[in-house]
C-alpha cells in the first residue's frame, strides 16, 4: 500500500481528484470496469439515473441496507406489540367483554409500526451510508459536472486513493474512451 | 415577439423544453395509435415516444415547472383555492357551532362525512399500487404515471384524514387519539378498529410521502443543478438565459431545490442503495396499501349492523379503493396531458389502455363482491341481513345504489371495445362515472345501513344540508389546489426512471455491442 499523498495545482489549491466525462451509459460502464480491473479503490460514477450492473461494473459489495431496515423493522414491531400489551393492562378498559390482553386484536398496529419504522429507516439508513445530507461537495464546483443530473457520465478517480497518480490516472482514463477531463480541486 | 429571435432567446426555448427536439413524423396508426398500442406477442411497445433523448426528457420535464405558467394554471389554482377557502370557512363553522350543523342529527350519524373520508382514502390507493405493486411486478409503464399518481395519494389522504378529524366532535381533543398519557392516565382501546384505523392512515400517510420525497430526490436535484447552471452562465450569455426566469427567482429555486435534494450527486454508489431503498419501501407499501383499506373496512365489518358485519369487506374495500383511485388518476393525467407541451410523449395511449384495463377488472370485482353479498344475505339465512339488501336495492334510496350499479359495474364494460379504451375522451367520461359511483358506494354502504337499523323507532331519512356540501366539495378544490402546485413546482415525473427505461440506457446499448455479446470485464 502506497502512502496518500497530497497532490496541489500551481494555484495552491488540493487537488481533489480527477473527473472524466463519457456520452453514453455503455461508455461509462466500460470506463468504470477498467477503473475497477486497474484496482482503485476511492473512485465513483456519476450518471443521471441507476445504470443497470453498475454495482458489478465498478465492483463494490451489495448494501447491508436490507439487513438493517429488518433488524429495526422486525424489532419495532415488536415494541409496537409490547407498547399495547403495557397499555391495554395499566389501565384495564372493559370493553365489550373482551380480555384485557388479547393480542388477536393488537395485530394491526403492531404490523403498522413496524411498517412506519422500517420506512424512516429505508430513508434515513440510504442516506446515511451515502454521506448525505451534504452541504457541498468539491465535484458541484464544475459547471460541466452539473449536467451529471441531465444527460452526461462521469467518473472521478480520488486523489486519495492509494493508487492515485495524476499522470497514470489521467492516462488511464483517457484510454478508457473519455470526451473530456479535468482536474477537481477541493 | 420579433420575426426572427434572438439566439439567446432559442437557447432559452431549448433549455425549457418549448423547442421542439428531430420528431418522427409518424402520422397517428389506425391500429396501433400514436404507435404505442402494439398486440404483437415479441413487440415491445416504446415506453416514451418520438425517440426523445436523456437531454430532451429533462428539458422537457423540468420545463414544467420553469416555462411561464399557463393561463388555465391560474384560472384552475383561482376556482380551487376558493373552493379550498370556502371548505376552511365552513369546517370553522362546523367547529364553532357543533357538528350539529351536518344533516346527522338523528340516527344516521356517520353521513357524508365518513363517506368522504372512505372515498379520499380510497382514492389514494391507486397511488402506492402503481408505485409499489406495479415496482415489484416490473410494470415499465409505471414510471410515466408514478410520480403524479404518489402525490395523488399524499393529498388525498390530506383531504381524509380531515373528515375523521372534524368529525370527532370535540376537536380539540384530537390529540388523544394517539396513545398519549392524558390526565385520566386512560390510554386509547387498542381493541377498537377506530383505533387501528387512526394508526393505518398515519402510517399510511407517512410512508407514502417518504416513498413520494424519496423518489423526488434525484429529480429535485435536477432542478436545482438546472437552476444553478443557468445562475453561472448568466454572466456569460449577457442577460437571462430564460428571459422569464428572472435571476432572484432561480437564486430561490437553487436554494429550496437544494436544500430538498440533500446534496444528491447522482453517484453510482448512492444509486445502489438508493434501489436497495427504494425496492424496500415499494416491499413494505405492498402489504401496507392492502392493510390500510382492510382496517378503514374494519370500522363497518366488526360492527354487528346488518350491512357492514361481513367478512368480504377487506378485500372488497381494496379493490374498490384501486378501482376509484385509478380513475382519479386518469382525471388528472387526461386534461394534463392535453394541456402540457409534449406529456403525450410520456403518458401515452397505451398507459391509458392500460389504466382503463385496470378499471375494467377492478369494476368487475366490485361488481362480484356487490353480488355476493346478496348472495350471502340470501344464503344466510339472517332475516336483518337480508333485510338491509333488500332494502338498499329497492328501499327509500334505491336510486342511490342503482347509480352505484350503474357506474361501478356497467360503465366500465365499455372497456371491452378496443377503440373506446383507446380513446382519451371515453376514459375520461368513465372515469367521472367511475369517481361518481364509489362516492355512492360509501354512501350506500353507510347511510342505507344506517337508516334501517334495529329499531323501527330510530328510522330516518338523511339529508345533507349546506355545511354537509360545501365541505365536501372544498375538500375536491384543496385535492386539485394541491395537484396544481404539485405540478407547478416539483417534477411531474419521474425523470431518472424515465431515463433508465429508455433503450438507449441500457449499458448494452450501442455501437460494439452487436456481436460477440458483452465483454465482462477488460484484462488489464
Amino acid at each position: 500500500m502506497a502512502s496518500t499523498r497530497l497532490y496541489v495545482t500551481e494555484a495552491g489549491e488540493t487537488i481533489h481528484g480527477i473527473l472524466a466525462e463519457y456520452a453514453t451509459p455503455a461508455a461509462l460502464y466500460h470506463a468504470a470496469e477498467k477503473v475497477r480491473d486497474a484496482g482503485y479503490a476511492s473512485w465513483d460514477t456519476h450518471s443521471p439515473f441507476p445504470i443497470h450492473g453498475m454495482e458489478d461494473a465498478m465492483g463494490f459489495p451489495r448494501t447491508k441496507l436490507p439487513v438493517l431496515v429488518a433488524v429495526v423493522g422486525l424489532s419495532s414491531a415488536g415494541l409496537g406489540f409490547l407498547m399495547q400489551w403495557w397499555m391495554s393492562l395499566d389501565y384495564p378498559l372493559p370493553v365489550q367483554g373482551k380480555p384485557y390482553d388479547s393480542w388477536q386484536a393488537f395485530v394491526p398496529i403492531t404490523f403498522e409500526l413496524g411498517i412506519l419504522l422500517s420506512a424512516f429507516t429505508a430513508l434515513i439508513g440510504m442516506l446515511a451510508m451515502n454521506g448525505l445530507p451534504r452541504h457541498h461537495h468539491p465535484l458541484f464546483r464544475k459547471t460541466r459536472f452539473l449536467a451529471s443530473s441531465d444527460d452526461r457520465f462521469f467518473i472521478c478517480i480520488e486523489a486519495r486513493d492509494a493508487k492515485f497518480d495524476p499522470d497514470r490516472t489521467r492516462a488511464l482514463l483517457e484510454e478508457s474512451g473519455a470526451t473530456s477531463i479535468e482536474l477537481v480541486e477541493e | 415577439m420579433t420575426s426572427t429571435p434572438h439566439p439567446d432567446e432559442l437557447t432559452a426555448q431549448r433549455l425549457a423544453g418549448l423547442a421542439r427536439g428531430p420528431v418522427g413524423g409518424k402520422d397517428p396508426d389506425p391500429v396501433t395509435g400514436d404507435g404505442t398500442l402494439i398486440d404483437t406477442p415479441g413487440v415491445r411497445a416504446p415506453l416514451v415516444l418520438n425517440d426523445r433523448s436523456f437531454g430532451e426528457i429533462t428539458n422537457i420535464i423540468c420545463g414544467y415547472t420553469e416555462n411561464p405558467v399557463p393561463r388555465w394554471w391560474y384560472a384552475a389554482a383561482a376556482v380551487t383555492a376558493g373552493l379550498a377557502a370556502m371548505m376552511t370557512v365552513f369546517i370553522l363553522y362546523l367547529i364553532i357551532t357543533g357538528i350539529g350543523t351536518w344533516g346527522l342529527t338523528n340516527q344516521v350519524d356517520w353521513a357524508w362525512d365518513i363517506t368522504n373520508f372512505v372515498f379520499w382514502i380510497g382514492i389514494g390507493h391507486a397511488g402506492t399500487l402503481i408505485s409499489a405493486i406495479l415496482c415489484l411486478l416490473k410494470q415499465k409503464w409505471r414510471t410515466a404515471v408514478n410520480r403524479s399518481a404518489e402525490a395523488m395519494t399524499i393529498f388525498a389522504v390530506i383531504c381524509a384524514a380531515t373528515f375523521p378529524g372534524i368529525h370527532i366532535g370535540r376537536q380539540w381533543m384530537a390529540w388523544f387519539l394517539p396513545p398519549l398519557p392524558n390526565a385520566n392516565a386512560i390510554w386509547p382501546n387498542f381493541r377498537s378498529p377506530l383505533l387501528w384505523d387512526v394508526f393505518a392512515i398515519s402510517t399510511y400517510g407517512t410512508v407514502s410521502l417518504l416513498f413520494w420525497y424519496m423518489g423526488m430526490i434525484p429529480d429535485v436535484a435536477t432542478l436545482r443543478d438546472r437552476a444553478d447552471r443557468r445562475l453561472r452562465l448568466n454572466p456569460q450569455s449577457g442577460g437571462p438565459l430564460l428571459p422569464f426566469l428572472p435571476i432572484p427567482v432561480d437564486l430561490i429555486r437553487a436554494k429550496v431545490y437544494g436544500f430538498l435534494s440533500l446534496g444528491w450527486r447522482f453517484s453510482g454508489r448512492h444509486w445502489h442503495r438508493y434501489e436497495a431503498a427504494y425496492l424496500i419501501l415499494a416491499g413494505i407499501s405492498t402489504p401496507l396499501v392492502l392493510s390500510v383499506h382492510s382496517i378503514v373496512s374494519m370500522d363497518f365489518a366488526t360492527s354487528i349492523l346488518p350491512g357492514w358485519h361481513t367478512t368480504i369487506f377487506p378485500p372488497y374495500f381494496v379493490a374498490g379503493a384501486i378501482f376509484g383511485g385509478f380513475a382519479m388518476v386518469l382525471l388528472l393525467l387526461i386534461p394534463a396531458r392535453e394541456l402540457y407541451p409534449h406529456m403525450k410523449d410520456f403518458i401515452t395511449l397505451r398507459h391509458l389502455e392500460n389504466m382503463a384495463k385496470i378499471l375494467t377488472l377492478t369494476g368487475l370485482m366490485v361488481g362480484f363482491a356487490y353480488s355476493m353479498e346478496f348472495f350471502i344475505a340470501y344464503y344466510g339465512g339472517n332475516e336483518f341481513e337480508l333485510y338491509a339488501f333488500k332494502n338498499r336495492a329497492t328501499g327509500p334510496y334505491w336510486w342511490a345504489y342503482w347509480t352505484m350499479i350503474g357506474c361501478n359495474v356497467l360503465s366500465p364494460q365499455v372497456f371491452w371495445n378496443k377503440a373506446m379504451r383507446t380513446s382519451p375522451f371515453v376514459i375520461f367520461i368513465v372515469s367521472i362515472l367511475v369517481t361518481i359511483g364509489m362516492w355512492f358506494e360509501r354512501f350506500v354502504i353507510i347511510v342505507t345501513s344506517l337508516h334501517r337499523a334495529f329499531l323501527p323507532g330510530e328510522w330516518h331519512m338523511f339529508s345533507p344540508t349546506a355545511v354537509d356540501i360545501c365541505i365536501f366539495v372544498g375538500s375536491l378544490g384543496v385535492f386539485t389546489h394541491l395537484f396544481l402546485l404539485f405540478m407547478r413546482f416539483l417534477p411531474m415525473f419521474a425523470m431518472a426512471e424515465l431515463k433508465a427505461v429508455l433503450p438507449i440506457a441500457s449499458p448494452h446499448h450501442g455501437p460494439g455491442h452487436g456481436s460477440g455479446g458483452h465483454q465482462h470485464g477488460g484484462g488489464h
